[in-house]
């Protein structure tokens, strides 16, 4: 079953028509993903790879069925288009975009709110890769080769991090069930948390590689859920021991401010929790090539 | 983006915030001629740089004479100033704000910053101002209080109302308080800022509220839509390499140590860094060349590394999704020949189109270094760099 994204989810894409949007589009395509249109204000009537475009998300949920869109919007409208996928009913968005103000993504978490559990919207990003489920579709930037279709789930938020972790589980035979970039942003649209929520209930994940990096209290919460609530083996990687306090590496969330928030905090709080961290960046695979013949073992 | 004390004050002020009257001087002959200009018999006087810990560091005098206040800017003008918060090389000062100086009864702690918990505007505030809030949430922290700010109603007055009383404010400093609050909050709201800091707020002996100090921090990814606030970047207190890398799309953060690097995405960049240090080495520089990136940008990238004196080694790291591996290879064999680099280069290629990335630094002749993964990369680039320090030795 996968988490997120099968062959069967109903796709659009939002900024199909732009460069970028329409490469990955076509990617998306190739790979079997279910797209079944595109949004793109001022052009609805038209057709873009195969595919009706739009002038609203509201149109194409009605012509379509549409259950998941991708956001390929820049950033100073990121936002907006966000909550116009909430409205017409989209129940997952994922958002690539880089550079979305954070006070936008403040009123927008605060929005999508307004919306009961059974037809909320759930926003993966921004400033992400997306989510593939190996041989099933994707939704995102990724590079869609170098996954291997299989049962572990991975969630981190560097994207090309993530490349890696996949790359180095392909090498030892451990193939992915589906991999969530969750972002790099301060305030973004899923935790850790809640995407480990969702690897627990599904019966085609047997165990998760969660990447972390410095900063923000996301990878404690999901330690706490993963000691409580989870039967299923989390192995974790967090990035930037060599990280200097304060000072932004990179990603706008990446940066040490409180008690926490280093990496070398992180790893302690997660192997309290019971989680088996890898030693260093090289050792994702084979840590969880350990962890899962122990499962086996045991 | 950071800005001066003093055009945080003068924000601040416009949303109505109670601040001390003061002048900005670009001399000390100006910063005399303000103290006259202010009148009264004592001033303050303050280098403008864009870091705490300028009073510990000789940056903030208390004068009683223009002429002295003269003197003392005579001292600042054009000096690096090395306060806890820079690093060893200090910033620059280039102004001086003058300011009548406020007799001050009790010192308060009012700060605004982005909560990444609950995703809202967080108010920290403390009875006991003046000192690092850091210090303060060691030394006092039962005495912060804490209050988040739901963006659909904004700052409410009974929740500023509860804020002021919860500090022991009394009488006409309550409605003080509260213009104070919700002034700082709608000038966090419309300008875009991720921190508000005052720092101390201060009673004065009058019992009257005073933003003595004042710190204001913006969201550099709204600057589109805050062209007045993207004004007042000050490029003297950036180090030169992180913003130049910067206009060229490239995110830069210089190091201490000696081998260079040059990798795509954030978290990569923090793991590969990770793996040097665990090898044994210490990486110089975190560098992310973004998605897309074309060998042009990639030669910028060797040119901003090499800036660096220290490097000895440079380690290239893609794993290419958006990237393509052989414009990577193609700009490093670029970055070879153009900038006439003598020193190990280890490229490390994986992801989209690489077998012809690898072929191009293979069949380039040059004597770059080849590494398939993370680990065989970094185990390369220390060695790399050991040979180099032992034959410098030598």
């Amino acid at each position: 079953m996968a988490i997120l994204i099968t062959e069967k989810t109903r796709v659009i894409v939002q900024g199909m028509s732009g460069r970028i949007g329409s490469f990955h589009a076509a990617d998306m395509i190739r790979y079997g993903t279910n797209v079944v249109g595109g949004v793109t204000p001022g052009k609805g009537g038209e057709s873009h790879l195969d595919r009706p475009l739009f002038n609203t998300v509201r149109e194409a949920v009605e012509a379509t069925g549409a259950e998941a869109s991708l956001v390929f919007v820049p950033p100073p409208f990121a936002a907006d288009a966000i909550m116009e996928a909430a409205d017409a009913g989209i129940r997952t968005a994922v958002c690539v975009t880089d550079g979305i103000p954070s006070q936008d993504m403040m009123r927008l978490k605060r929005f999508l709110k307004r919306y009961p559990a059974e037809r909320k919207l759930r926003l993966i990003g921004p400033n992400c890769a997306g989510i593939i489920s190996p041989g099933k579709g994707f939704m995102g930037i990724m590079p869609p080769h170098i996954y291997m279709a299989g049962r572990v789930g991975i969630v981190g938020r560097s994207g090309t991090l993530g490349y890696e972790a996949a790359s180095q589980m392909q090498a030892l035979g451990i193939g992915v069930s589906t991999s969530v970039g969750i972002g790099g942003d301060p305030v973004n649209g899923s935790s850790f948390r809640d995407i480990l929520e969702l690897f627990e209930a599904d019966p085609e994940t047997d165990a998760v590689m969660m990447i972390g990096e410095i900063g923000g209290p996301q990878e404690a919460e999901a330690a706490a859920y993963a000691r409580d609530h989870m039967r299923k083996p989390v192995v974790a990687y967090i990035a930037g021991l060599s990280a200097p306090k304060g000072r932004k590496m990179g990603h706008a969330g990446a940066i040490v401010s409180a008690f926490g928030e280093s990496a070398q905090e992180k790893v302690e709080i997660l192997a309290a929790a019971g989680i088996t961290v890898a030693p260093n960046p090289s050792a994702m695979g084979e840590t969880m090539a350990m962890v899962l013949s122990q499962r086996k073992v045991a | 983006m950071d800005i001066h004390e003093y055009q945080a004050k003068e924000i601040l002020a416009r949303f109505g915030v109670p601040v001390p009257r003061g002048g900005l001087a670009y001399s000390p002959e100006q910063a005399g001629y303000r103290a006259r200009e202010l009148g009264g018999n004592a001033w303050v006087v303050k280098a403008q740089i864009h870091s705490g810990g300028r009073g510990a560091a000789g940056g903030v005098k208390l004068c009683r004479s223009p002429d002295e206040v003269h003197a003392f800017a005579a001292t600042l003008f054009g000096k690096q100033l090395v306060t806890k918060q820079t690093d060893a090389a200090g910033k620059g000062v280039y102004r001086v704000w003058v300011e009548y100086a406020s007799d001050i009864a009790q010192e308060l702690y009012l700060g605004f910053v982005l909560d990444r918990k609950s995703e809202r505007i967080m108010i920290v505030a403390s009875a006991h101002g003046g000192m690092e809030i850091e210090d303060l949430a060691e030394s006092d922290p039962d005495s912060l209080r804490r209050m988040t700010i739901d963006p659909a109603v904004g700052l409410t007055e009974f929740q500023a109302r509860e804020l002021a009383f919860a500090l022991g404010l009394k009488g006409g400093q309550i409605a003080q308080m509260v213009t104070t609050l919700r002034a700082c909050y709608r000038a966090y709201r419309d300008l875009d800022a991720v921190m508000v800091e005052i720092n101390p707020l201060v009673i004065t002996g009058s019992g009257d509220l005073v933003a003595l100090d004042a710190k204001m921090s913006f969201d550099t990814n709204a600057m589109f839509r805050q062209p007045s606030i993207a004004e007042l970047r000050d490029r003297s207190q950036e180090d030169p390499r992180e913003s130049t890398a910067g206009d060229h799309g490239l995110s830069y953060v210089g190091l201490d140590g000696d081998i260079g690097c040059i990798i795509n995405g954030a978290g990569l960049a923090m793991a590969t860094m990770d793996m040097i240090k665990l090898a044994g080495g210490e990486p110089a520089n975190f560098l992310d060349i973004g998605g897309g990136a074309s060998p042009e940008r990639v030669v910028r990238a060797f040119r901003t590394v090499l800036t660096d004196s220290k490097v000895s080694v440079v380690l290239v790291n893609i794993f290419a999704g958006i990237n393509r591996c052989d414009w990577v290879a193609q700009g490093v064999v670029q970055a070879y020949q153009e900038v006439g680099l003598t020193i190990p280069v280890i490229v490390r290629l994986a992801g989209t189109n690489v077998e012809e990335g690898k072929a191009i630094i293979n069949n380039s002749g040059l004597p770059l270094i080849s590494a398939d993964t993370l680990a065989e990369a970094a185990a390369a680039a220390v060695s790399a760099r050991n040979a180099s320090v032992a034959n410098k030795a030598a």
